[in-house]
């Protein structure tokens, strides 16, 4: 475990569990937002025939450091009639919350930031805490757009937590566990343990439980996709409509922030997904460092399938964003309550009845 | 009920179609270019910056009566005798200095209209089209081969000839006059 390496090396838990926290901010979560924006930028392109970046390094490769310097250079501007404090504020909180998530994600083997026993529990309680944060953007930055925004935002967040919810239950109900390390150690081997595919129990309630589990990935998926506001789901941050949303009115660093955040929490849906239903960490079929006999290997292999996954659900993600357009605010809100939920409830109950049997 | 189902059917089926569509254009190769480093081919009449060889102007006016948006401003001194302009490429004989030649290109409406009176072919359409200007007096251009001083010295020359020819003119009024008074005064 990364967090005893620590312990030996600084010989205080303080400082090892301060580095500790510290690892995934710098190793992970800024290199992928570097990589997802751009990413973003050549994909979207790439769809609509055209080549994106293409000026700075090869093939605009240090497009987003570029644009980075440009928004660490640029003047902090705080409009005049804002409410000073929570504009400031805001930003922090939208981050402490989509990077706390980070804290209960088992990134392989031998990292994970908590090994939380309430692990998904308290996953889908923290990323509750950025909608705190977007509404207080919206408000105090005085801008009729911005406040919209916010609005829907928090709508949108709270209305698709309950279908998310539902189907965490569910699994909950297969699996008995919320850790989502044991959930991932549950679907080890090989993929026809991962839990999309019924689970590692063999019997005939793991083919019963193949069709439910596909209806449930969809629905977290849609689900989840709209709580981190992407489109189809983009009504908050709608660039036709609305400006920019609830960061209309930030500039620099701040709006660095949010999107940062807003990457990361894209970033972490996906991994709650891919730990959920495909295995997490864990390989589809053996590791090289059993083959070979180097044990030290496993854990870099498993991040790999970790990463690897997740970044596949990101990239799904925006192939959906430049596939479909925006929903309506009662289209949004039919697709939640006239589909996703019902779908999840009666979900429940035949997975219920399937595990009473 | 059945609606129901239909609907939900049709909408999550009609989203993989549309992602097949989208990921199929992700290995359509690029329509677009690359503008600056690569530029798509000019038809072959484009009007775009006019330009002026002044080695074949021969001052005649003819483009500026033609420009409808009277951008092109001509100022025109004669040589004096003893001076040799040279000729034009198409054989006609230069008797003019042209001590202005300006073209306001902010004005300008690309019609190409003062291309075809032109007697000698020297004013004509090129095909540079990217020549913004952060000043709106930057896009007043000057084809004037001649130096400031030259001309000067050639308003100047004129001038004094001119001058002179009056002066030589005036004698020789003054000396008929004389000669009339003589005969006048003869009878």
């Amino acid at each position: 475990m990364i967090y005893n390496f620590l312990l030996k090396i600084t010989g205080s838990s303080i400082a090892a569990s301060f580095i500790q926290s510290l690892l995934p901010l710098f190793l992970f979560i800024l290199p992928f937002a570097l990589f997802a924006v751009l990413a973003e930028r050549k994909v979207s392109a790439h769809m609509q025939d055209r080549l994106g970046p293409m000026r700075v390094g090869y093939h605009g490769i240090l497009q987003t450091i570029a644009d980075i310097l440009k928004l660490l250079q640029k003047e902090d501007i705080v409009p005049h009639d804002t409410d000073k404090s929570f504009f400031n504020l805001a930003p922090i909180i939208v981050f402490v919350g989509s990077y706390a998530v980070f804290a209960a994600i088992p990134f392989s083997g031998a990292f994970i930031g908590a090994n939380l026993n309430l692990g998904l529990f308290y996953i889908i309680a923290v990323s509750g805490f950025v909608v705190v944060g977007i509404l207080m953007a919206g408000w105090s930055s005085n801008n009729k757009y911005s406040l919209l925004g916010a609005m829907r935002s928090a709508a949108q967040i709270i209305s698709y937590e309950i279908p998310t919810i539902l189907v965490v239950v569910t699994i909950i109900m297969i699996t008995g566990t919320l850790n989502l390390y044991t959930l991932s150690e549950m679907q080890t081997s090989s993929f026809w343990n991962w839990i999309i595919f019924g689970g590692p129990v063999w019997g005939i309630s793991k083919f019963l439980f193949i069709p439910l589990m596909i209806l449930d990935f969809l629905i977290i998926y849609i689900s989840t996709l709209a709580e981190v506001n992407r489109t189809p789901f983009d009504i908050p941050e709608a660039e036709s409509e609305l400006v920019a949303g609830y960061h209309t009115e930030y500039s620099g660093m701040k709006f660095a922030i949010f999107f940062l955040s807003e990457y990361a929490n894209m970033f972490a849906v996906s991994a709650i997904i891919a730990a959920i239903f495909f295995g997490g960490f864990q390989s589809p079929f053996g590791y090289l460092g059993n083959t070979l006999g180097l044990p030290w290997l496993i854990p870099i292999e498993q991040f790999f399938w970790f990463t690897a996954k997740g970044l596949f659900f990101v990239f799904v993600q925006i192939w959906l964003r430049w596939t479909l357009p925006r929903l309506r605010v009662d289209q949004l809100m039919a697709v939640c309550w006239k589909y996703l939920i019902p779908f999840a409830v009666v979900d429940l109950f035949l997975v219920g009845l399937i595990t009473v049997l | 009920m059945m609606g129901y189902f239909k609907k939900g059917w049709i909408a999550l089926k009609t989203i993989f179609i549309g992602m097949k569509v989208t990921f199929k254009h992700l290995f359509v190769p690029a329509v677009t270019i690359q503008y600056p480093d690569v530029k798509l081919q000019l038809p072959e009449r484009e009007r775009n910056r006019l330009y002026v060889n002044m080695d074949d102007c021969i001052g005649c006016y003819q483009c500026a009566r033609a420009c409808p948006a009277d951008c092109i401003i001509i100022e025109t001194v004669k040589a004096i005798p003893g001076e040799n302009l040279g000729q034009t490429s198409n054989g006609k004989r230069k008797a003019l200095w042209v001590t202005k030649f300006d073209i306001d290109l902010a004005k300008c409406c690309y019609c190409q209209l003062c291309v075809f009176p032109c007697p000698t072919e020297c004013i004509y359409m090129t095909d540079v089209y990217e020549f913004s200007e952060y000043y709106r007096e930057n896009l007043i251009y000057d084809y004037v081969t001649l130096t400031p001083a030259e001309r000067e010295e050639k308003k100047i020359n004129f001038a004094n000839h001119e001058k002179e020819k009056a002066a030589a003119k005036a004698a020789a009024a003054q000396k008929k006059d004389s000669e009339t008074k003589k005969d006048e005064k003869k009878p």
